[in-house]
């Protein structure tokens, strides 16, 4: 009994996930976007054993003599900082931090958005009054001034510039799938699910969930790329984590050591890091969005 | 009519329904009252827009959030339904003992989920079941309404429009509640599978003890099936009786006029006498009897106010003015002539 439940799970999962290859696969695009997320994870994984360096270490070439501003080389494969860090291992270890800074806020937000329009969107009258004018007022929240308030209250840390992304991001993931869930809600299987007994939650959680679930996974993927940006440009700005490298913190680096001008594989590889990750992240996620949206399909 | 007696399984009295919208009230639903006893078949009968859906909505509390139910009763085996507590009519009454066959049943499963686990949660829901034992009941009942069990497993998509009605059908049976409410559970099936569907309803009704209110426009359906009919127009029950009743000796005209508009055996060949007009817009208060602007036998009377209802025998229930002259009615009714002055 217990084994052929497991078997029948493991059929379920082979099957979803047969599902999802066959919409990564639907075009190039995507299909080149899932890779660069794959390699980018697996970076991100296993970096402190793939980075040659410690991302603070003051090198010295071969020759004995200390690698200040370097050009990439074989040595050196991204060149080096005026403090002579490897850029290479900085670039890697940052990988980790972005990441995980995306990842994690993008998750939050999603289920902070999602729960919020769900809510919102079955219960409406006052519940959704207060709820859509909560994320009335973060619509007009300015990101910077807000972060900059929150890192001069708590401090440079991850977790708090994770908290203003989220606090940031989850007001569109909300608003969609409350219009969403308001339009399944009124579809005729809710009606019955209700004149069946279902509970409210149940019907929330077990009934409208499921068909908002292709417009949930694409913007998870949209706020996990727009984390990625805003803390590139949080920590460009010099709001970063300074105990951790991070793509826009490496380019903060650059920014204040004046070397711009000079060191142009210092601005390079972070910037294509991030212009990769990201624009990758969108290709997927127009891949889903086609399941979400079947007008986008090319016939 | 022995049964009037006993206590009726469903009672209802002044049941009324407003939705209030930009326009102002609409009363759906005025004055209705009738009794469903134990293990009858109860037919509510009426044009599109006559109330009959808002009727159920309102006994099983699916109105929309602008709609507002009333009644002087509403009584389930001795129980107040609409005084009953949100969570407590939710767990014991719905499904348990008031069970429903939508309108369309195309729509009416989640097409993310599999038939079989829908009817799974839907007893899930009210019996402390294992999802075996569940399964095993699902599977009796599809057997009932003559479905393979195999299709529990399939997905709502990969049924054929009988086959819904038929699976939505095992649902509504599935906690053996004493009331079904079928709406229209035949309507957008061709005539071959209508068929088999009411001698399957039918047959589960020789079976199980359940009741059945069923609402249909189709006056050849419900003379087929129910004991007692009421015959809706305009938000309120026009006239009820007994079936041999209401279409042996019917009193009210606009129930003459919906015979006329049937087609029967003995009268193969004639032409229809439909009724011209169209149906009220039910918008503010009912201020007379609302069939009388399409009524070939108005007068003053029946503008003034809006008639009480009156027994004239027992359990036959008449709502107009003039139900003394409908004799005369009944053989005026029969003259295209008439309808069309």
């Amino acid at each position: 009994m217990s084994s052929s439940r497991t078997s029948q799970r493991f059929r379920k999962l082979r099957l979803a996930l047969r599902e999802h290859y066959r919409i990564i696969n639907s075009n190039k695009l995507s299909q080149f976007g899932f890779w660069v997320i794959i390699l980018f994870t697996l970076v991100a994984i296993f970096a402190p054993w793939i980075a040659p360096h410690d991302p603070w270490e003051m090198t010295y070439d071969s020759n004995g003599n200390f690698a200040s501003l370097r050009p990439p080389s074989w040595e050196f494969p991204m060149g080096t900082t005026h403090l002579g860090y490897d850029l290479f291992s900085q670039l890697i270890l940052a990988t980790r931090t972005t990441l995980l800074i995306g990842v994690v806020s993008g998750f939050i937000s999603i289920v902070i958005g999602a729960n919020v329009g769900l809510i919102a969107g079955y219960y409406g009258g006052k519940i959704d009054e207060v709820l859509m004018r909560i994320t009335d007022i973060l619509y007009g929240m300015p990101f910077l001034p807000f972060i900059i308030v929150l890192i001069a209250l708590f401090g440079r840390q991850l977790e708090f510039i994770i908290l203003a992304i989220v606090l940031i991001i989850w007001r569109t993931s909300a608003r969609v799938i409350r219009a969403q869930a308001m339009s399944i809600k009124q579809r005729q299987y809710i009606q019955m699910a209700k004149a069946r007994g279902a509970s409210d939650l149940r019907i929330i959680y077990r009934h409208i969930l499921p068909n908002v679930l292709p417009l949930l996974l694409l913007y998870a993927a949209f706020n996990i790329a727009w984390s990625i940006i805003t803390e590139a440009s949080a920590s460009f700005l010099g709001f970063g984590d300074g105990e951790t490298v991070s793509w826009g913190g490496m380019l903060y680096e650059l920014w204040l050591s004046g070397k711009t001008r000079v060191a142009w594989w210092w601005f390079a590889s972070p910037s294509v890091c991030i212009i990769l990750l990201v624009t990758s992240l969108v290709f997927v996620s127009r891949a889903y969005e086609e399941v979400a949206n079947p007008r986008l399909r090319k016939r | 009519m022995t049964e009037i007696n006993k206590d009726p399984l469903l009672s209802v009295r002044n049941l009324g329904v407003v939705y209030e919208t930009s326009q102002g009230p609409v009363h759906a639903v005025t004055d209705v009252s009738f009794d469903v006893q134990e293990n009858e078949v109860f037919g509510i009968a009426g044009e599109s827009g006559c109330g009959k859906s808002t009727l159920i909505k309102a006994l099983l509390r699916l109105l929309p959030d602008n709609g507002v139910a009333t009644a002087d009763r509403c009584d389930y085996r001795g129980s107040a339904l609409m005084k009953m507590e949100g969570e407590a009519f939710r767990k014991e009454i719905l499904w348990q003992e008031i069970s429903m066959v939508p309108q369309s049943a195309m729509a009416s499963f989640n097409p993310v989920y599999r038939v079989g686990d829908q009817v799974v949660e839907s007893i899930q829901t009210h019996r402390k079941a294992s999802r075996a034992e569940a399964l095993e009941r699902a599977s009796e009942l599809f057997d009932v309404v003559g479905l393979e069990p195999g299709l529990l497993k399939s997905y709502p998509h990969e049924f054929s429009g009988g086959m819904r009605q038929r699976a939505m059908i095992a649902m509504a049976l599935s906690l053996d509640p004493g009331l079904i409410i079928m709406d229209e559970p035949t309507t957008g099936l061709d005539v071959l599978v209508q068929e088999r569907i009411l001698r399957r309803i039918r047959e589960i009704r020789a079976e199980l003890k359940s009741s059945i209110i069923l609402i249909t426009h189709d006056i050849a359906v419900i003379a087929e099936m129910s004991d007692r009919i009421a015959i809706m127009y305009g938000g309120e029950i026009m006239e009820q009786a007994s079936t041999i009743e209401l279409f042996e000796n019917p009193h009210h005209p606009y129930t003459l006029g919906l015979k006329n508009a049937f087609p029967s055996i003995t009268t193969m060949g004639t032409e229809l006498i439909s009724i011209p007009g169209s149906p009220p817009t039910l918008i503010g208060p009912v201020q007379s009897c609302p069939f009388a602007p399409r009524c070939p036998f108005d007068d003053a009377a029946c503008h003034a106010a809006n008639p009480a209802a009156t027994e004239i025998a027992a359990g036959h229930v008449v709502r107009c003015v003039n139900y003394e002259n409908s004799a005369q009615f009944r053989s005026l009714a029969k003259e295209k002539s008439t309808w069309l002055s």
